[in-house]
């Protein structure tokens, strides 16, 4: 360590879960730092036990570690009592392999899975003597680059970073080190060439002009290579998934084993960022699910194993895959879990497959009470189709069942929510005839947050007097034995969406927020909204202009410079559908709606051909 | 102790936790043993029901930054397999900061570890330069009192008859090492730290180790 050891030995007693801070666990990978060329730190923007819960960063530390001439390591947030107890013994923000402090890197990632811990970035940066503003720093710090779901609208964060990658990670990271590896540590030269480079985003090569009224004029390159629009960047298949993880002493959120079996979904729920910027569909051959099961259970030993994916039921050969895992390691008590299930196709077999085995709660997401609502959300599953599923889920040993509803959708109406109540009661009066009182519904309840890049990029975040009227309705309908329901915080809701869809102009509230104290921003015990609305007013900005106003179709959206394969003119008929109460079928079920994945990346359809992506074959029609 | 003819095995282990795992908690430490006894393949014997758990347990929690030198943990398997041959096996799977010292068998029906713990011995090093003289009045202060009462997490009790014994054990110029032997167990558990910061030297304190575990005679033997 080249850090102060006696410094940290009298900080770390004295703060919450000191190992958080300590490393050394297992499979984590110490590379000499003195002979390794290339240098990465890999930054999560929130606490250790969550940040070591996300698979993007588990692929790439595998990865980039794969490398000969590169080594990567660790870097999270330190929580609030570690901020201060760093900064009074002036300790920097430092990496878990070998405690090096983030600004001796070459290059730090970070990903960015989430809005509410933007002002966690700015902490780490500052914290690991890295200046915040990428105009601030010269070629002595470390390049800052960001991926993650973050991307698909940068904007916000443009002035802290020096690069974005938008969509998958594991090929251009790859480039932008070969990048360095021909010119180190010239920042002017590194970004121009990099500029080049598909997906690849370089803020500070393009100038935005805003009209009168707010909106965005126009974002224009300043440079040659600065393209007009960013390209996603996909990989044709899903590389080898990581077989010899970390595994943390201290407790993850998912402190289990992890096999990414799917990538991609073609339900096209019309509220879903992550369904439409993960496109196209593709998954993981299942023998090779099987082998990396029985690898990365061997080296970690781990006690449960989670399928991940947007909607596991969609793996095509899921019922076969599941049976043989639990063939396999069932025997050893290891549990399997589908960590994102679909109420109409979790078929009662699959449910019966898991008899025996822990039952620790199952999640559903009904999205929305009404079939109407759920036609206008496309989320189109049936109220029977809810009912029965939840039968066979009881009947199958569980007695929890938690349901996800959102409250604000487009077009809902009072007895869109009134339906949610409805919808909660039959399942429990289902629940109780298998189990008595033990039959328990926990039911949550998150607020509709439009995101880019969806169909419903356009419409309004719901004002908080009347998502305060329909809490205090389901609070008054979803009450009593059996019963738990929990919400999301208005404010907090309307911080993410003025975030999510904010263009440049609210870096100088990022910072400013982060400035008068703002920290953790994702959790509601350190979450302080009056400090962003006094920065919002500080920078003669509303939250509500980014989040409540209604979009024009013609409006320049920020995030327009940013395509992640799918078309505007798709999104913009999928909204006209959702007005109608038109459903659209799954991909792989119904006629091509061209959604324009296949034509963004003709490459990488041709090196799929075959079976193709999810998509329809070629012979069928697209339709419209 | 003679091997058991029972079909499962109870295996007493004793180990180190030391410096580079001292911050990981009591349950992070069952964890790492769970995860440590599956990658090495030995026949962990599970308890039933609905919710199987490995039979494992560890004789007395360690408080979080406090290394230990002799722990122990019975690990129970559904088959038998030679000490050795368990030892090697698990040996290779454990992080950096816990090592194996001895594995032995022992009778399955003896009682659960944990209610056997009756004391606990630890060392702290201290960084001051107290003479020997001004050390030694300290301690004896502490050990002529009658009545210690403290106060921890806003309950009272009586810190004096925990602690059994309390020595200087050795010194040199900047630091020396105070060793202590606490009552541990049902009977209540003395705190190194609260014993430290009774003698006024919370500021002062570099490490703390517990060397030893106590335990209840064996009936009949």
């Amino acid at each position: 360590m080249s850090l102060d050891a006696a410094t940290l030995r009298s900080i770390l007693p004295r703060v919450i879960k000191p190992a958080r801070y300590t490393g050394g666990e297992w499979n984590s990978i110490v590379k000499d730092w003195e002979w390794t060329p290339i240098k990465v730190a890999l930054a999560y923007p929130d606490v250790y036990e969550v940040g070591m819960s996300n698979l993007a960063l588990i692929i790439l530390y595998d990865l980039l570690n794969q490398q000969e001439d590169v080594l990567a390591e660790r870097v999270y947030t330190p929580w609030m009592d570690m901020e201060g107890a760093m900064r009074t013994g002036g300790l920097p923000l430092y990496s878990l392999e070998t405690g090096h402090p983030l600004h001796e890197f070459d290059v730090v990632g970070f990903t960015l899975p989430y809005e509410l811990n933007y002002t966690n970035v700015l902490t780490m940066l500052d914290l690991g003597g890295v200046p915040l503003l990428a105009k601030e720093r010269d070629d002595s710090h470390p390049l800052i680059i960001g991926g993650g779901t973050g991307t698909y609208n940068p904007e916000p964060l443009a002035d802290f970073f020096d690069l974005f990658a938008v969509g998958e990670g594991e090929e251009v990271f790859l480039e932008l080190l070969d990048l360095h590896r021909e010119c180190g540590r010239s920042r002017r030269e590194y970004l121009a060439r990099a500029a080049r480079i598909e997906g690849v985003y370089v803020p500070s090569l393009y100038e935005v002009t805003y009209d009168d009224d707010g909106t965005v004029q126009e974002a224009t390159p300043t440079h040659p290579d600065a393209k007009p629009v960013v390209v996603k960047r996909i990989v044709d298949a899903l590389p080898p998934a990581p077989t010899k993880p970390v595994v943390p002493f201290v407790e993850a959120i998912h402190d289990r084993a992890s096999i990414e079996i799917l990538r991609g979904c073609t339900q096209g729920c019309r509220f879903c960022q992550a369904g439409m910027i993960y496109r196209p569909l593709r998954e993981r051959p299942l023998e090779e699910i099987l082998s990396t099961a029985d690898q990365l259970l061997a080296s970690t030993g781990y006690e449960e194993l989670a399928l991940v994916s947007l909607s596991s039921c969609n793996y095509s050969g899921i019922e076969e895959l599941v049976e043989k895992l639990l063939d396999r390691h069932g025997p050893s008590h290891t549990s399997i879990s589908l960590p994102s299930l679909r109420m109409d196709s979790f078929s009662l077999k699959l449910a019966e497959m898991f008899q025996g085995q822990r039952k620790t709660g199952l999640t559903f997401a009904p999205e929305a009470g009404s079939e109407r609502l759920r036609r206008v959300i496309n989320k189109v599953i049936s109220h029977d189709d809810i009912l029965s599923t939840a039968e066979a889920a009881f009947t199958s040993g569980w007695q929890r069942v938690k349901l996800y509803f959102m409250i604000g959708l487009p077009t809902e109406t009072m007895e869109d929510v009134e339906a949610i109540a409805g919808v909660v009661k039959e399942v429990l009066r289902i629940g109780r005839q298998a189990h008595g009182k033990k039959a328990q519904v926990n039911v949550s309840v998150g607020t509709f947050i439009p995101k880019p890049h969806t169909p419903f990029q356009w419409a309004p975040l719901e004002e908080q007097s009347s998502l305060e009227e329909k809490h205090h309705l389901l609070r008054r309908l979803i009450r009593g034995r059996g019963l738990k329901l929990s919400w999301n915080d208005p404010q907090t809701s309307l911080l993410e969406a003025a975030l999510s869809r904010g263009d440049r102009r609210l870096g100088g509230v990022i910072l400013e927020a982060w400035r008068r104290g703002a920290r953790f921003d994702a959790w509601s015990e350190a979450l302080n909204v009056q400090f962003w609305w006094e920065a919002f007013a500080a920078q003669g900005l509303d939250p509500g202009f980014y989040a409540h106003r209604e979009r024009s179709l013609e409006e320049t959206l920020p995030w327009d410079l940013f395509s992640p394969g799918v078309s505007k003119e798709y999104l913009i008929s999928e909204y006209r559908r959702s007005l109608n109460e038109e459903k659209t079928l799954d991909c792989r079920e119904g006629p091509c709606r061209t959604c324009g994945i296949l034509e963004s990346f003709p490459r990488e359809t041709q090196a799929m051909r075959s079976g193709g992506w999810g998509c329809l074959s070629e012979e069928k029609t697209h339709a419209r | 102790m003679r091997p058991s003819t029972e079909t499962t095995q109870r295996l007493r282990v004793t180990f180190a936790k030391e410096e580079e795992v001292k911050y990981i908690s009591h349950l992070d430490l069952m964890r790492l043993w769970e995860r440590a006894l599956r990658r090495a393949n030995v026949p962990l014997a599970y308890s039933l029901g609905y919710n199987p758990r490995p039979k494992i347990s560890i004789a007395f929690p360690l408080a979080v930054g406090v290394t230990g030198q002799e722990e122990l943990i019975d690990v129970t398997l559904e088959r038998p397999l030679a000490p050795r041959d368990f030892a090697s096996a698990v040996a290779r799977q454990l992080p950096a900061g816990i090592s194996l010292s001895k594995v032995e068998e022992v009778y399955p029906t003896l009682p659960a570890l944990q209610t056997q713990v009756q004391a606990a011995q630890y060392l702290a090093t201290v960084e001051a330069d107290h003479t020997v003289q001004e050390i030694g009045a300290r301690l004896d202060a502490l050990l002529a009192s009658e009545r210690l009462p403290r106060q921890r997490r806003n309950r009272e009790y009586d810190l004096r008859p925990l602690v059994e014994e309390l020595w200087l054990e050795s010194r040199d110029e900047s630091q020396y090492t105070l060793g202590m032997r606490l009552r541990a167990g049902e009977g209540g558990t003395g705190r190194p730290d609260e014993v430290l910061d009774q003698l006024g030297l919370t500021e002062h304190v570099k490490g703390i180790t517990r060397t030893r575990l106590f335990f209840a005679p064996l009936k009949g033997q």
